[in-house]
């Protein structure tokens, strides 16, 4: 057993401690500032398999944003959970039935960081050798971003944009809304655009 | 030398996993997650240097900010039950 297999093996002891730590929690505060942990475990995790921004989002997510979330959930409702604790036995099987597929289904997977896995010479080797001529930049992510997946590129950024104007709409007010009224329309509703721009922020992009 | 670090840092999280999962009181566990979140930063800083990599030490950097306002925001809640801050009409330098 070499020393990083150590760390993975301990890191995931802390992991699976935390769950099981969280599910018998009757404090939600607990449960929260547990979720902390996982979260930065998690990202312990991501960064000894080298993917430093995947990791760096996990931290700033799940350990920054979800906890405060949470907390502010727990202000408005109760903050201990109801005792239940009776088992629901169908339930249990399906996550039993649906964690077992989930490894079977990783056995015929590549071992991590095969060189020769598909994942490494589907299109990664064009753009490894020819992208300094086809697009121009000197940084290959630059070339798969801006060109090789440019229009995937222009909708995420539409997205985004679109999700800054319904927050800027929604948060701004009457008066923000004010110049986009018709005359005699007055006091009408700011136009509620949903909100709900589809996270991003996981997607991975980047890891190229 | 950078392994043995790491053995400890180890040891540590596991006394730090130990108080947030008994608890008892709230700053327990808000103390506990404010550690573990720096024995991350630290475990992450040297593992950079176990496999020589010492540029993980930025990443570590801007993990310990993180861990900063994350444990700034939960002791404001637990302060003011809210994330807005006090109350317009409280005084906290009152009794100064």
């Amino acid at each position: 057993m070499t020393f990083d297999q150590f760390i993975d093996i301990a890191l995931f002891a802390f992991l699976a401690a935390t769950a099981i730590a969280m599910l018998r929690a009757n404090s939600l505060f607990a449960a929260a500032m547990l979720s902390g942990i996982f979260s930065l475990l998690c990202a312990g995790l991501y960064t000894v398999m080298d993917a430093v921004d995947v990791a760096f989002t996990e931290a700033a997510v799940g350990a920054g944003i979800s906890t405060v979330l949470f907390l502010g959930t727990l202000a408005l409702t109760s903050s201990r959970a109801k005792a239940q604790r009776t088992i629901h036995w169908p339930a249990l099987f399906m996550v039993f039935v649906t964690g077992a597929v989930l490894i079977w289904s990783t056995l015929d997977m590549p071992l991590y960081g095969d060189p020769n896995a598909p994942i490494h010479h589907h299109v990664a080797d064009r753009y490894i050798e020819d992208s300094a001529e086809e697009v121009g930049p000197p940084n290959i992510v630059t070339s798969v971003l801006a060109s090789y997946r440019g229009f995937d590129t222009m909708g995420e950024t539409t997205v985004i944009f679109t999700a800054g104007m319904a927050v800027l709409l929604l948060l701004g007010g009457p008066a923000l809304m004010a110049p986009f009224r018709r005359k005699g329309e007055k006091g009408a509703e700011a136009t509620s655009e949903p909100a709900k721009a589809p996270s991003k922020t996981r997607s991975g992009k980047g890891d190229t | 030398m950078f392994i043995a670090a790491t053995l400890a840092i180890l040891a540590t999280m596991v006394l730090a996993l130990v108080r947030a999962f008994v608890g008892p009181s709230v700053y327990d566990r808000i103390l506990a997650v404010n550690a573990f979140g720096t024995k991350t930063v630290l475990l992450i800083a040297v593992l950079g240097y176990v496999t020589e990599r010492p540029d993980f030490i930025d990443v570590a950097l801007v993990y310990a900010l993180i861990n900063f306002v994350g444990t700034i925001a939960v002791m404001k809640f637990h302060k003011y039950s809210s994330l807005a801050g006090p109350p317009a009409d409280r005084d906290d330098f009152a009794d100064l």
